[in-house]
């Protein structure tokens, strides 16, 4: 397969004794949207973040951009600026303010100078219409406004790729829409390569090129979107559809 | 009123002398707070790193300093020291010293104290933008943990300043030193002397210490307040 961007074999994971995840394969495209589902507990967000180093993994290998992983901190802290990650809660950096969060990245890991990356922070922030708040404090904003600057947090170190982890699983309803529009966007315009965990049948049905169903450690397939939404491969991720109710 | 003993303050050169001796001790506390300060945020970061045997040092090293009562600090590094180590320095520098030390081994249980309490996923979206260890700490976890160890770290200067009056042990020419001084030498004229003495050092230690003890206050209502609010 040409230009892939992302490559997993045979992870394994523990905690301690326990095996949270078993002999994972899979990969991923350059533009490619990729949604995990899967009930809680099945080893998502482990998966997820596994990807980006913020946990370690007992065997097999990652492979991004054609070079295999050397999962050692350093090696990990280079390969993070290209992958962008936001979180379920948000996590904006109170002590700095909406613009200052932003510009943390690009100048002091990308050593861009203050003005090209203060221009290109506002010019985000003009995108997901959060331009008035450049210098409130997150404390001062909604959830679903932290959440989109915390996506513009990511996007301004330019990352070839992006990890969303349930990132609208504690919003209000009715702010759940401008986030995942944003990701849309990112998606569609930018045709971003990404892997969103959610629980948003909607939403992962409307973005996803292809979905990987979890359960208990295990991906019990992997299915182009469609083709899952209609009629899964197996039993079970059915019953998990059957139950969202959605 | 010849006799009511507050005229001894006053007599010659006392009042300046006091105040003086009220400058030694707010020097010793100052600069031993400084430099305690220093220290104790560089072995309170090191304190919450992974290396076991860094740990269990620096842990040795608070406990040392928490448990030893501060006299027999002083007198340890006073009397002890010079003649074992063949280190001399003269008593308000070894004041300044102990004092140090003593800051630095409580200011690194505050510190540990506050950067561990600043949330998990703060560190993880460091990490997560790419910043290296130096970067995290000192653009998220530090900024973060000093607002929390702010009134901690006051507290912590009042109980310094107090304790400041165990220096007239080691023969500082402290301001509590100064006072007994000026007592002893005009017991025969100024009776009550003593009494105007102590309550005029009384006074001094209460304007430096009341302050610091309601500005603690007031930041860490302020703090309740931002956090809740």
């Amino acid at each position: 397969m040409a230009d892939q961007i992302l490559q997993v074999e045979h992870l394994e994971k523990y905690y301690q004794k326990r095996h949270v995840l078993y002999d994972i394969n899979f990969s991923v495209a350059k533009g490619e949207v990729v949604t995990l589902l899967g009930p809680s507990g099945s080893g998502k967000s482990t998966l997820i973040r596994c990807l980006n180093g913020l946990e370690p993994y007992q065997k097999g290998t990652i492979t991004f951009e054609d070079q295999q992983v050397d999962p050692t901190e350093k090696n990990w802290q280079q390969i993070r600026q290209k992958i962008g990650m936001v979180f379920q809660s948000y996590d904006l950096f109170p002590n700095l303010t909406v613009i200052d969060n932003i510009m943390l990245g690009p100048t002091k890991v990308q050593k861009q100078s203050a003005d090209a990356a203060r221009a290109e922070a506002i010019q985000l922030l003009q995108r997901v219409g959060l331009e008035d708040y450049a210098d409130a404090y997150p404390r001062m904003l909604s959830g679903g406004q932290k959440q989109r600057i915390a996506i513009v947090r990511a996007l301004a170190l330019h990352p070839d790729f992006m990890l969303f982890d349930e990132v609208t699983a504690s919003l209000d309803p009715e702010m759940v829409r401008g986030v995942l529009n944003i990701i849309k966007d990112l998606a569609e315009t930018d045709n971003m390569t990404m892997i969103v965990v959610t629980h948003e049948m909607n939403f992962a049905q409307e973005i996803a090129d292809r979905v990987l169903f979890l359960e208990n450690g295990k991906i019990l397939e992997q299915t182009p979107s469609k083709q899952f939404f209609a009629k899964p491969q197996t039993d079970r991720a059915q019953e998990f559809l059957d139950s969202m109710d959605f | 009123m010849d006799h009511s003993g507050i005229s001894v303050l006053f007599e010659g050169t006392n009042f300046t002398r006091l105040l003086g001796g009220l400058w030694v001790t707010v020097k010793i506390a100052g600069v031993a707070l400084i430099l305690g300060l220093i220290l104790g945020i560089v072995l309170g970061v090191l304190r919450t790193f992974k290396n076991r045997l860094l740990r269990l040092i620096l842990r040795l090293y608070l406990e040392f300093f928490r448990i030893v009562p501060t006299v027999v600090l002083l007198f340890l590094f006073y009397y002890i020291l010079p003649k074992q180590l063949n280190f001399n320095l003269p008593a308000d520098q070894i004041a300044t010293l102990v004092f140090a030390l003593w800051v630095g081994a409580e200011m690194s249980d505050i510190v540990r104290g506050a950067l561990i309490s600043v949330p998990k996923h703060q560190r993880e979206s460091g990490l997560a933008i790419g910043l290296n260890r130096y970067q995290l700490y000192r653009y998220v976890l530090i900024p973060q943990a000093i607002t929390l160890e702010i009134p901690a770290t006051i507290n912590l200067a009042t109980r310094v300043i107090k304790t400041t009056s165990l220096l007239m042990l080691i023969s500082v020419m402290d301001v509590i030193n100064i006072g007994q001084q000026i007592i002893e030498a005009n017991n025969h004229t100024h009776p009550t002397g003593v009494f105007w003495v102590y309550g005029l050092i009384f006074l001094f230690y209460f304007l430096i210490d009341y302050p610091l003890s309601w500005w603690a206050k007031r930041l860490e209502k302020r703090r309740l307040e931002r956090t809740n609010g």
